[in-house]
């Protein structure tokens, strides 16, 4: 997304500024949506064991807006997450949180997509 | 930054302003945008992996929330985690108005401050009353 003022200053180095404000946004919209989703699916399951969680979710109409709902959370907690470690760290620890937390999403992503794969596809 | 000079006069910090509903939910946003973040969603990741992993993996998971202790974490975990997605849910709302430019008069501001905690708090109930009860 780009803002008005950028016509006035001829754009700057970094050609844009809110990519990250907005996709913030962007995220928040789409986490409202999936995860009031989800906490009414959870609540309507008829039972937590195995065999009830397994094929809830082994279903396209659950599968893919979980996935589409750990996407969206994974992405905007690692933006916001950011901001945190900006605001509290600083020097050399800060750039090791900010590798650490791209670490967490990537593998947290990973670890997601693969379960979520293999429940539908057949655990 | 890391040289910075102590000696030197800090900006008004949380400690001299006189705290009202707008702050509180400023810093429950923070709190439970951060609790989410790394507790959450390992417990997210954990029920998932405990899922694709099988009835034994599964067992597992299970045994942490509904049999140790009696199924305290599990209730513990739970109510805290619904609760402090009700609260940034709430809060997340009222700043996308906030983005829009309204709600910054001070009677509305504390006003929407106060609707966000009663949201997440009556939700919550509402949640676990209809999980726990109802159903």
């Amino acid at each position: 997304m780009r803002t008005a003022i950028r016509e006035v200053r001829g754009l700057g180095a970094a050609k844009e500024g809110t990519h990250h404000w907005w996709n913030q946004r962007l995220t928040a919209g789409s986490n409202l949506l999936l995860m009031l989703w989800f906490v009414i699916v959870i609540a309507r399951m008829p039972a937590y064991d195995y065999a009830t969680a397994t094929a809830t979710f082994a279903s396209g109409w659950r599968a893919i807006p979980l996935l589409l709902l750990v996407v969206s959370v994974f992405y905007h907690l690692r933006l916001g997450l950011q901001v945190v470690i900006e605001d509290y760290q600083h020097g050399q620890s800060r750039v090791v949180a900010l590798v650490l937390l791209n670490f967490y999403t990537v593998a947290g992503l990973a670890i997601a997509l693969f379960s979520i794969a293999k429940i539908a596809l057949g655990a | 930054m890391a040289s910075r000079n102590p000696t030197r006069p800090l900006s008004p910090h949380l400690g001299i302003y006189r705290w009202g509903p707008h702050m509180l939910v400023s810093v429950i946003h923070r709190g439970t945008g951060v609790a989410m973040a790394c507790v959450g969603m390992p417990i997210l990741l954990w029920w998932l992996a405990a899922m694709a992993g099988g009835p034994e993996s599964y067992r597992g998971f299970e045994w942490f929330f509904t049999d140790l202790l009696g199924g305290a974490i599990g209730y513990l975990v739970g109510i805290g985690l619904t609760l402090a997605l009700f609260l940034h849910m709430g809060n997340g709302v009222r700043h996308l108005f906030l983005d829009a430019g309204a709600l910054f008069e001070l009677r509305r501001n504390k006003l929407s401050s106060l609707a966000v905690l009663a949201f997440g708090v009556t939700a919550t109930v509402v949640y676990w009353f209809f999980v726990g009860v109802v159903k």
